[in-house]
């Protein structure tokens, strides 16, 4: 199998990154798996409740046992959890899920308690992304021991045999698996990670299965009887951010003679809905995406946990579009560089180009500007823009984009990292506060989806679509797509003879 | 002559640390390494504390004192991205891209050579005017094309040769080689073919080139005259005479080759240091674009300076003093 993005290391707590979490997935495992649809499903953990707001219990798997026969304790999960923090000179760590943890006191050999300050419903989420390493065989383990194999034990399902980096990883089937067993013996996980050579070794037959199929072969790839597809609705927003921050005039926007305007006209509620109603999202999907995304109106797709259900992908209605402008002030719009990077989410630059187009329709004259997203980033970063497409993946979850993208930016709560267009409402950010205080799932759903509502109507940002995520493979095999993107050997099995 | 030598390794030295300084203020200028690097889930305190462990929190001039300090020393940093040495990820990488390179160079000999001689020796022949125009598609074919519709062909329509990768290798001396197995041969074959395309036009015209000029030499006409076979006329006077340019350049290029294999392996995923290089520079990843680039430079210095020992050795008018 190949992967079109390269694994940088087999340490599973050196770098937040999906080509490593997926392959850290099949070598280890979490306290809390999620299924294919994002839900959370027991792992290491078979069981988990709040005993009280602020203290988790979590009850472990027993007779569950490391590749190199040690066995899985509550010692364990205490020492992942202090290793995770500590791991030397990582560019992106994962104490992000471990820093609420107060206090963990090992109950019995197999039931762990973490205490936090204050209720914390985001435990067993934010638990999801944590591998669990052995004390006994990790004590001094470093990120060079990983990569080199040596360190490389888990519980997971597959044992790795060799580790090139930047070119492929053997597995191995852990025969003593506790879970559903793996159907090969062996997986020789390759990275290829240019688009066109990726589908060749596909159509070649050097490969049985690859990921991230370019939506420029996807037309072809149907057609032809060797190949299947797998594919389902990811959690990846592909969305506009606005320039939120001045209140004078923006970096990018001008008048029609290309005067600079004294005020920001995005700070007009009515010119951000005229933007939104611009733009035809079905046009894009079905067109630039050859229709391998689902037009958007909020953050999560459908059937995801705190999706909210009366809140479909605006319709185009230029017209309607043209005379909130007029009310806002702007009878003959202005002119906007709309910012994109080329290189990072698919199509990325040809759907600025789209959105640029419906926008000047309305008379909002746009100039795009695609760039690498090495330089891209960084600008976004510092408020550069005027407007920008940019993507997201969320964990499923209304808190997760809520609080990274349209929660005021605020370095003491850890909120608004990613909201780069400096979009700030009192009112939102006290919704997602009560939120994230909220034990009760159902309560917190019904939370999270008022304050998306308010996000939207306030069209803090206009969503776009959200990727579908689509796997190639020869005939004779099925996988189980997954909607966080994760390209796992586990999820791939032989078709049922027909 | 030691005078000579000192002078170029001074300049060698000049060369190298003038790069170091543009690859930082390059890498300064383009982003932020930690944006890039980081999950998007980090929060404010996540960031700061990645931004230290890099070292990216001090000045510009203060993270460069840094690593010339550390480069004195023979450290040329960790990897951003994979927290090994830098030097040590190129160095592991640099047997597959050298194969290639010499497996690219031996195939424009190969096919360079004899084309080209038949072209210079029937220059008004309808094959030998097909060769030359093939040659200018050598030279302007972009290699990243060529090296897809390879694959189309050869791999996906015909199934002869694997698509992509490098096949099994073996282990000598510490480092994996490929060309030692069937399996890896064939891995080889496309890739070395896509990167050799350019210098087997080259070789093609610069073989016909040396063959026209040289069949009009007197000595050319003696061995004729004197009755010799056209055979021994062809491959004995006038091959020897044309190998000396054509050597040289192919020796000069080989430099190039590697330097420049980074579209061939991202194609054909070669896990060669041109791949490293690519995704580093996507990522920022400054202490492996700084080490590599260093490497490329020294290894330029070294083939020019090679050259140019051997000129004055063949050819005793060239005075590599008096050249100062």
């Amino acid at each position: 199998m190949a992967v079109g993005a390269p694994v940088t290391s087999l340490d599973p707590h050196y770098h937040q990154l999906s080509p490593n979490n997926a392959v850290a997935d099949m070598i280890f495992d979490k306290l809390v798996n999620t299924d294919a649809q994002a839900r959370l499903i027991p792992g290491l953990a078979t069981e988990w409740r709040a005993v009280e707001p602020g203290l988790w219990e979590f009850k472990l798997r027993p007779g569950v046992r490391f590749h190199n026969g040690s066995e899985f304790t509550a010692e364990d999960v205490a020492f992942t959890f202090q290793r995770v923090p500590n791991v030397p000179n990582s560019p992106s760590s994962f104490a992000i899920y471990t820093r609420p943890i107060r206090g963990v006191e090992i109950v019995d050999s197999h039931t762990i308690r973490l205490r936090t300050d204050g209720p914390y419903p985001l435990m067993p989420m934010g638990l999801s992304n944590v591998r669990i390493l052995d004390r006994e065989t990790h004590q001094n383990a470093t990120t060079e021991d990983f990569n080199s194999g040596k360190a490389a034990i888990g519980t997971g399902p597959w044992r790795v045999v060799s580790h090139r980096n930047g070119d492929r990883i053997e597995f191995e089937r852990n025969d003593t698996y506790w879970g559903e067993r793996p159907a090969f013996q062996r997986v020789d996980y390759r990275m290829i990670t240019n688009d066109a050579a990726r589908t060749a070794a596909l159509l070649a037959g050097d490969v049985e299965f690859i990921d991230q199929v370019p939506t420029s072969d996807l037309a072809k790839l149907r057609r032809d009887q060797r190949v299947a597809l797998s594919e389902t609705t990811g959690l990846r927003i592909i969305y506009i951010g606005l320039d939120h921050l001045r209140t004078d005039a923006s970096p990018f926007i001008t008048d029609n003679d290309g005067k600079p305007i004294p005020r920001n006209p995005l700070k007009d509620l009515r010119v951000r809905r005229a933007l939104s109603l611009a733009i035809d999202r079905q046009a894009i999907v079905s067109r630039v995406m050859e229709g391998a995304a689902t037009p958007a109106g909020q953050f999560l797709p459908e059937g995801i946990y705190s999706h909210v259900p009366s809140l479909p992908a605006p319709r185009p209605d230029p017209e309607a579009a043209k005379k909130l402008l007029a009310e806002a002030g702007f009878p003959n719009g202005f002119r906007i560089q709309l910012n994109s990077p080329n290189d990072r989410y698919i199509n990325d630059a040809r759907i600025a180009q789209a959105v640029g187009q419906m926008w000047t329709r309305i008379g909002v004259r746009t100039a795009v500007e695609a760039q690498p997203w090495t330089t891209f980033v960084g600008r976004a970063g510092k408020q550069e823009f005027s407007a920008f497409l940019i993507g997201w993946g969320s964990n499923p979850e209304g808190s997760h984009p809520l609080r990274n993208l349209v929660a005021t930016y605020d370095r003491e709560k850890g909120w608004g990292a990613s909201n780069r267009g400096r979009y700030s409402n009192p009112e939102l950010d006290r919704m997602i506060e009560a939120a994230l205080k909220e034990m009760d799932d159902a309560k917190r759903e019904k939370l999270l989806q008022d304050a998306q509502r308010l996000a939207m109507e306030d069209v803090a940002i206009i969503p776009l679509h959200i990727q579908t995520n689509i796997w190639a493979m020869r005939r004779g095999l099925t996988h189980t797509p997954r909607a966080d993107e994760l390209t796992r050997a586990q999820d791939i099995r032989p078709a049922p003879a027909r | 002559m030691t005078v000579f030598l000192l002078r170029r390794l001074m300049q060698a030295a000049l060369v190298v640390l003038a790069m170091s300084v543009l690859v930082f203020i390059g890498v300064y200028a383009i982003g932020d390494p930690v944006e890039i690097l980081i999950s998007p889930d980090a929060d404010q305190i996540e960031r700061e504390r990645a931004i230290q462990a890099l070292g990216l929190d001090l000045p510009l001039w203060q993270q460069y004192l840094v690593f010339l300090v550390k480069a004195a020393q023979g450290d040329l940093g960790n990897s951003f991205v994979f927290n090994e040495p830098a030097l040590q990820l190129i160095l592991q990488r640099m047997p597959a891209t050298l194969e290639l390179a010499v497996g690219a160079t031996f195939f424009a000999l190969l096919v360079g050579l004899p084309l080209g001689l038949y072209a210079g020796l029937r220059p008004n022949s309808p094959v030998s005017k097909g060769i030359m125009a093939g040659s200018i598609l050598g030279f302007s074919l972009p290699t990243f094309w060529v090296g897809l519709m390879l694959i189309m062909v050869f791999a996906v329509q015909l199934g002869w040769l694997p698509s992509t990768g490098r096949g099994e290798t073996v282990e000598v001396l510490g480092m994996r080689w490929s060309f030692l197995t069937w399996d890896g041969i064939q891995h080889m074959i496309m890739p070395a073919f896509n990167l050799s395309l350019f210098k087997i036009s080259l070789v093609i015209r610069l073989t016909r080139a040396g063959v026209r000029e040289t069949m009009l030499m007197d000595y050319v006409k003696f061995a004729r005259a004197k009755g010799l076979s056209p055979a021994r006329v062809t491959f004995v006077h006038v091959f020897k005479n044309i190998l000396i340019p054509v050597v040289t350049v192919v020796g000069l290029e080989f430099g190039g080759t590697i330097a420049f294999s980074v579209v061939t392996e991202s194609v054909f995923a070669w896990p060669g240091m041109g791949k490293l290089i690519i995704d580093s520079i996507n990522v920022l990843d400054r202490p492996v674009i700084v080490a590599y680039l260093m490497i490329i430079v020294l290894m330029f210095i070294t083939i020019n300076l090679i050259v140019d020992l051997t000129y004055s050795v063949l050819d005793p008018r060239v005075r590599l003093e008096t050249r100062s």
